[in-house]
């Protein structure tokens, strides 16, 4: 075990899995950064530093800088994992997914059904997300909604180093595309991460980051930080929860939620996109669906409002989910009736 | 013209194997047998053909909407092709993917496509693995070539393509096959440039080359020259437009009511690939005419025996919907 950094967990998978396999590339903008200026190449090392050193380790073949061009960055992702690599692209923030839609949605994710099962398209898709850094609209979002109701991708949402890690070398010896949604706000939070080079954590088994008796809470990214922090609150007033973190929303470990809840009766969805047409309406769905029998209330939803993202401190600490709104959300279930 | 005649003689098969699927293709949607939107390559099979003919299973392609030369061209099978468009489940895609969507790896053929301008950058990601694979023996690099229309090329996916190929010197072609027309509109309006899309590319930074793509020899000793020159490493991208015709409508059903009166007898008179390859040749004493009677009469038995193949063969079942699937719901 390391006490490592989020950003470095994935920093040092990547760096891990370039070392043991010649295949896997790195591709996007400024993953070296200061490519044809005075300062060189790695004058940055990626915005979010977690390409330092490749470019110095790997060469330019296999750490291609690009110019801002996401339509070109995921289509050539697609086009390298054809061909026999395994591409790790970086979109530098998950709400330019807009610029290269068609390129994620309609061929990365289709090539293997519409080609029969011909061809594989080992392509891990990094996407820096989410808010809390007052980015504003175009730069804050979850778009977890979009790439889980995608066919043929598979979409990873890690909140700890450790799963960082696991969840990203699972994610890079993959033989479908992938979608890694790391929390930008979760960069610099350390934890424990496990030395095996091997380590890794199979998709579609959520977590049970806390355990307890009176209500599910359901969440994913840097939201399950936060139902922590409102179960540890909770706990102290004798109340107990599960707090299920999801880790990949697709495949989604429908049995973790369901055998919560029906242990519990009382479930809390926490979901950092929009309300409509997102994971918290579709578990609450299939929580309505396959848990009905074991409700003791109905099912709550604590996700941002139907807007854009604001800019000011206050209006995106009031667009987002908090530990108290989660909070106040079990204990709305525990006291229907 | 460098060729013998064996590999005249193929060409030739190529192109005519081509002309026969689409001209059966044509026959046969009518009928309603085949289903959903087919694009037909007739008229342009030289530039498939003239391009393909020097390439390796270690180079790839991406194709279009329009692409069931490319396939062929870059050695596809006839029959599991004819099946996929058929819809059978021993297509080469398993009927999952159709006309728009052949697709056939082992043969360096990365799909045809239903977006227009979305292969581009497709196409530099195979010429960047290219690239990191290194050269062969004799220094030479496998490529990856992107065709696009004159359509696509007015897509800002082949814009980022193309720039994305030029700064990392990846050994990618551009391909632009103009027929003059995107889908029913006339490249005089659609194209800014009016009729030179090689201006375009060359304005990215890379060498460019234009021919006549109704004429197999033009295609065929110009395409010699860009690929002898992008297998280089460190030479980078190049792009070729090529000038050709397309003799049906942009999808089956078209009306083509954009046509000019006795366009399209025109254009089947005097720019028509394959009578100017039998014209060149049999002038040129390569190839008679009796040898290449002989290679269209192979061709329509391959398309009449690959059609009788796929009316017979096996249909998917429903419960193939969940074949290639990593999880369903």
């Amino acid at each position: 075990m390391a006490k490592l950094m989020y950003r470095d967990a994935i920093r040092n998978t990547i760096f891990q899995e370039m070392q043991r396999d010649s295949r896997v590339v790195v591709l996007g903008e400024d993953v070296v950064g200061g490519m044809g200026t005075a300062g060189g190449p790695e004058a940055i090392g990626g915005i979010w530093s977690t390409s330092t050193g490749f470019y110095d380790a790997f060469g330019p073949d296999r750490v291609i800088d690009t110019p801002i061009s996401e339509s070109a960055i995921m289509g050539a992702a697609g086009g390298l994992a054809l061909a026999g690599k395994r591409p790790v692209a970086e979109i530098m923030f998950a709400d330019f997914i807009g610029v290269c839609m068609d390129q994620l949605w309609n061929q990365i994710a289709k090539f293997r059904y519409m080609f029969g099962g011909k061809s594989i398209c080992p392509a891990v898709i990094r996407m820096p997300c989410g808010a809390g850094y007052n980015a504003a609209a175009q730069h804050s979002q979850m778009i977890s909604q979009f790439v889980t109701n995608m066919p043929g991708i598979k979409v990873v949402m890690p909140a700890t180093p450790a799963d960082a890690c696991g969840l990203l070398r699972q994610a890079i010896r993959d033989d479908d595309p992938v979608v890694f949604l790391e929390h930008k706000f979760l960069y610099a939070m350390s934890g424990e991460v496990p030395d095996d080079p091997d380590f890794t954590i199979p998709f579609g088994h959520a977590r049970l980051a806390r355990a307890g008796q009176d209500a599910t809470i359901v969440a994913s990214g840097m939201m399950v930080g936060y139902a922590e922090t409102a179960a540890d609150d909770l706990a102290r007033d004798g109340i107990g929860c599960d707090v299920i973190d999801l880790r990949t929303t697709s495949p989604l470990d429908e049995e973790a939620i369901l055998d919560s809840v029906e242990v519990t009766g009382r479930a809390v969805i926490v979901d950092e996109a929009p309300p409509r047409c997102s994971l918290a309406t579709d578990i609450s769905a299939l929580i309505a669906q396959k848990a009905f029998a074991s409700l003791k209330a109905p099912v709550e939803m604590v996700t941002p409002p139907h807007t854009p993202v604001p800019f000011a401190r206050e209006l995106e600490s009031a667009y987002l989910p908090s530990p108290a709104k989660i909070a106040a959300a079990v204990r709305k279930t525990l006291e229907y009736r | 013209m460098q060729l013998n005649r064996e590999a005249l003689t193929r060409a030739y098969r190529q192109m005519k194997l081509i002309r026969e699927f689409e001209e059966r293709l044509h026959e046969e949607i009518q009928t309603g047998e085949i289903a959903g939107f087919t694009h037909l390559y007739c008229g342009q099979e030289a530039v498939a053909v003239g391009v393909c003919e020097h390439l390796t299973e270690r180079d790839k392609i991406v194709s279009t909407h329009r692409g069931h030369g490319h396939c062929l061209a870059k050695g596809c099978d006839v029959e599991g092709m004819m099946k996929e468009i058929w819809g059978s489940q021993e297509g080469l895609c398993n009927g999952k993917g159709g006309s728009m969507h052949i697709a056939d790896i082992d043969k360096g053929m990365l799909g045809a496509n239903g977006i227009v301008g979305a292969g581009a950058p497709i196409a530099v990601g195979a010429a960047l693995s290219n690239k990191i694979d290194g050269p062969d023996e004799n220094g030479k690099l496998a490529v990856a070539i992107a065709f696009s229309g004159d359509g696509a090329c007015n897509q800002g996916t082949t814009f980022e393509a193309m720039n994305l190929a030029v700064v990392t010197k990846a050994p990618a072609i551009f391909v632009f096959e103009n027929n003059h027309y995107s889908e029913h509109t006339g490249v005089d309006y659609a194209v800014g440039t009016r009729q030179d899309i090689a201006s375009r590319a060359e304005a990215f930074g890379m060498k460019v080359w234009r021919a006549d793509g109704t004429d197999f020899f033009s295609v065929y000793d110009t395409f010699r020259d860009v690929l002898e020159y992008v297998r280089v490493p460190g030479n980078g991208p190049a792009a070729v437009e090529f000038d050709t015709e397309r003799f049906f409508g942009h999808f089956e059903g078209d009306p083509q009511r954009y046509r000019g009166d006795g366009e399209l007898d025109r254009l089947r008179a005097e720019r028509d690939c394959l009578k100017i390859f039998r014209k060149s040749v049999t002038g040129a004493a390569l190839l008679d005419h009796a040898d290449l009677d002989i290679v269209d009469a192979d061709a329509l038995k391959a398309i009449e025996d690959a059609v009788t193949a796929s009316r017979a063969a096996a249909r998917p079942a429903p419960e193939n919907v969940l074949d290639n699937v990593y999880i369903s719901y």
